[in-house]
């Protein structure tokens, strides 16, 4: 089976301006969507109580929340569907810093009388280590972009490098805005999608770029627009086969991997659409408009080779003694 | 058919990772295992803070048990002993005796000792305070570790992290009692205390104010039973749990639970001491703040051995036991973070993430051969073995797998292939240009390799940088990612050639690309 025949070039760079557009309106949208709402920090990261009740038949969640009006401990909780119907969390912003009487053992208290029940989830992050966890989370994002410019940059030339991390910067700002837009809670696994975000989205478009280094390094063709256009058809294929097994697992876990994993199933499953479009349509963009010059790579190419060879020659007339 | 290097590691790969991973796969008696993490298991996780000032405080207070019980020993009179967070100060009521007591004090660690009108004040010095603090989190973990070591519990974790902080692991919790009962343990302070009442003025206690006692040097402490019952004892105790040698449960004669405790050489004969003084008076026997009992003492009591009597049962007693032998926590702990996870929610998560992994491993089996051929049969057959080498290490090295663990396996199977699909696509390429099927083989996996390392390098870079900086069930999935990528090197790229260059005479003499390769001609 074949979803794409090499005979002809696709002109991807003739529809760059519109793609470019819609990204840029995809961004801003993000971006002010992330400014005015917010994300919506888990408790991971801003601290708090998650307390997950299953009941043996629907939650009385009415009953549920006249239960907790009494105490201060639980002001502002809330309490939301937890994948089915028996099932709910209680989010609140409170935390207790008792070993023995915490806040999860206050609110299992609290329930009694509302049905037949069982706490099957407690966590309790204290403020403190909310805010680390923010902090080395937010430092991780930013290690693991630096990392991934050095070594892009190492191995292919800083134009790369700096288009790879738009597109990455791209990715990881829609996919936040779709978080927002949804209201996810944003956790530590919301994070680990986004690190793996990263490292997917990266994946595709440096097969983009090799090809395009192969192209530029190999080939006769000058006009890079060209050199672009046929190393994105060339790769056209494994961009989508690749997308398409990558899309199915993750909608699978999606679709069946449980509540818990749901946020990051989702945080995945826009990435990984983003990520594939970004590297085809932002990645290879920006490499053109920054003007890289074909002509004066090869010339550039050409000159440290023959250093090369120079200095090898030097190096063999010194060892068989002749200088 | 011909053997080559690359088929031959490839085939001991897969005898390593079938071999390894049995005792996972079937959970074997024998063998290493993959560890379920305590999302999968259920378990209690729990990051705990040391309240390390309190422990310089009761530094200073042993500091004062101590000198009231040298000023005793030797007939030295002093007065107005008293002590704060700060230090310890008394007077020494005759000057000659002074010389005596300095000799004392600077037997005492990091203690800065100043005098004025036979006015001597001790603080401690400001590395005998960290040290005492930095003391208290080591001892805490001691101590913790000696009482869950004691519960019953497999394997416990009890680690330092950062400065001040401690993490505690607790796997296999069944029910909610189950880690009350651990909890308890963990928290308990411990701090057995033998104190004398204050009998000249405890028929006054329950007019007492907390401050009214402290003018006398005493304090108010409540019974254990019944906290009505108050008992004026004096502030500054005989002696402390730090002398205990060792505790265990008994019986009295109504066959009710209670603890036998020992002292040490020291303790016993400060008790010996103290007894042989103050017959007709009574001892508190005092644990955690609260009166456990006041017997009046009869005779001097040598041999140092002593009981703590309550309405206990079997089990309390046990557990309170266990805390008194692994001794007091200098400090007390508090929760910083919590995470507790019951069982039956942690076999729905194993359930659901299976459900995704054997779903998605379909999809991409299937879907692989379907668009490959036979091409997409070796890219599965190297997929499989990733999967039996990703569990064979992950057994090896005792990982955990947890599960965003387990969604790293997942994720690895849709990206696992990836090579492949680049390694086809390019022999595709090659057919189509003209070239020999032993040329399109070698020069395909040569064009590939260059975007495959690149690949998967960045995303090992994200996957070191999530374990460096990850907690918890967060680092379970870095490291199912990053061996995932690695095992994919050895099997999608090195093994998947191998096959290639055996069956290479096969398929150059069958001309059949749509059987091999999926493509026509």
């Amino acid at each position: 089976m074949e979803f794409f025949k090499y005979t002809r070039t696709f002109n991807f760079m003739g529809s760059a301006k519109p793609a470019i557009f819609l990204s840029s309106l995809l961004f801003l949208a993000s971006l002010a969507l992330l400014v005015t709402k917010g994300l919506n920090y888990g408790v991971d990261f801003a601290g708090g109580t998650v307390v997950q009740v299953q009941y043996d038949t629907e939650a009385p969640i009415q009953a549920m929340r006249e239960k907790l009006k009494g105490n201060v401990l639980f002001n502002g909780a809330t309490i939301s569907e937890f994948g089915s119907p028996d099932e709910v969390v209680i989010r609140m912003k409170s935390t207790t810093g008792s070993v023995t009487t915490d806040i999860g053992d206050v609110t299992r208290e609290a329930l009694k009388g509302t049905g037949n029940y069982k706490v099957r989830r407690v966590d309790i992050v204290g403020p403190t280590v909310g805010a680390e966890l923010k902090e080395k989370g937010i430092m991780s994002l930013l290690l693991a972009t630096f990392g991934i410019l050095i070594y892009v940059a190492f191995r292919f030339e800083w134009r790369f490098a700096v288009a790879s991390i738009v597109a990455l910067v791209h990715d990881v700002t829609i996919a936040l805005g779709a978080i927002t837009l949804i209201g996810l809670d944003v956790n530590l696994d919301v994070l680990a999608a986004l690190l793996t975000l990263l490292g997917y989205s990266l994946n595709d478009t440096i097969i983009v770029f090799d090809r395009i280094r192969e192209g530029v390094t190999k080939g006769k063709n000058l006009e890079l627009q060209e050199i672009i256009n046929e190393s994105i058809t060339r790769t056209l294929a494994r961009t989508t086969l690749t997308s398409l097994t990558t899309f199915f697992v993750v909608f699978t876990l999606f679709m069946f991997g449980g509540e818990i994993i749901h946020a990051f199933a989702f945080t995945l499953l826009i990435g990984i659409i983003v990520g594939t479009y970004s590297s085809v349509f932002v990645a290879s963009p920006i490499l053109l408009w920054f003007g890289f010059d074909v002509k004066n790579y090869h010339v550039r190419l050409a000159s440290k080779a023959k250093r090369e060879t120079e200095k090898q020659r030097m190096r063999d007339q010194y060892e068989s003694g002749v200088m | 058919m011909k053997l080559n290097y690359r088929i031959v590691i490839f085939a001991l790969a897969i005898v390593f990772g079938v071999v390894f991973s049995m005792p996972s796969l079937l959970q074997t008696q024998d063998g290493k295992k993959v560890t379920l993490g305590l999302d999968l298991q259920g378990g209690l996780h729990m990051l705990l803070g040391v309240k390390t000032e309190e422990a310089t405080k009761s530094r200073i207070k042993s500091i004062a048990a101590s000198i009231k019980h040298f000023a005793e020993r030797n007939d030295i009179l002093i007065d107005g002993l008293s002590f704060d967070e700060n230090g310890v100060a008394f007077e020494v009521l005759d000057s000659d005796e002074l010389a005596k007591f300095d000799e004392f004090l600077k037997e005492v660690d990091g203690a800065i000792v100043s005098e004025n009108n036979q006015i001597i004040s001790l603080t401690l010095s400001e590395e005998e305070i960290i040290k005492t603090k930095k003391e208290a989190v080591s001892q805490a973990i001691e101590t913790i570790r000696n009482r869950l070591d004691q519960f019953g519990l497999s394997e416990p974790v009890v680690a330092r992290q950062g400065e001040e902080k401690i993490l505690v692991q607790l796997a296999g919790i069944k029910t909610q009692e189950e880690e009350q009962r651990a909890r308890e343990l963990i928290s308990r302070a411990a701090k057995l205390e033998l104190m004398a009442v204050d009998e000249d003025r405890n028929a006054r206690v329950y007019s007492m104010s907390d401050a009214d006692a402290a003018e006398y040097g005493d304090i108010i402490l409540a019974d254990a039973k019944n906290p009505e019952i108050k008992y004026l004892v004096r502030e500054i105790p005989i002696l402390d749990g730090g002398m205990l040698t060792d505790a265990s449960m008994g019986f009295d004669q109504n066959n009710r639970p209670l603890i036998n405790f020992k002292l040490n050489a020291e303790g016993a004969e400060i008790f010996g001491d103290f007894t042989g003084r103050s017959v007709g008076k009574r001892l508190a026997v005092v644990l955690d703040g609260k009166v456990y009992s006041a017997p009046n003492i009869n005779e001097r009591i040598g041999g140092g051995s002593g009981q703590i009597s309550g309405n206990y049962t079997v089990m309390e007693a046990k557990d309170l036991a266990i805390a008194l032998r692994s001794g007091a926590l200098l400090a007390p702990i508090y929760l910083m973070e919590k995470r507790s996870v019951g069982p039956s929610l942690g076999a729905d998560s194993i359930r659901a993430s299976l459900v995704a992994l054997i779903g998605g491993f379909v999809l991409v089996i299937v879907f692989m051969l379907v668009y490959y051929r036979t091409a997409g049969l070796i890219a599965n057959i190297a997929l499989i073995a990733n999967l039996f080498i990703l569990l064979a290490v992950m057994s090896l090295f005792g990982a955990t797998l947890t599960l965003p663990g387990m969604a790293g396996i997942v994720l690895t199977v849709g990206m696992a292939v990836d090579a492949n699909v680049i390694i086809s696509e390019r022999i595709r390429e090659l057919i189509y240009q003209g070239k020999s099927i032993h040329k399109s083989i070698e020069e395909g996996y040569a064009n590939a390799m260059s975007a495959i390392l690149d690949a998967n390098i960045t995303t090992l870079i994200a996957s070191v940088v999530l374990y460096a900086y990850g907690t918890g069930a967060i680092k379970g999935f870095a490291i199912t990612m990053s061996i995932g990528i690695l095992a994919s090197m050895l099997t999608a790229i090195l093994g998947t050639h191998g096959i290639y260059q055996m069956l290479e005479n096969k398929i150059t003499k069958s001309k059949n690309n749509r059987f091999w390769f999926g493509i026509k001609g």
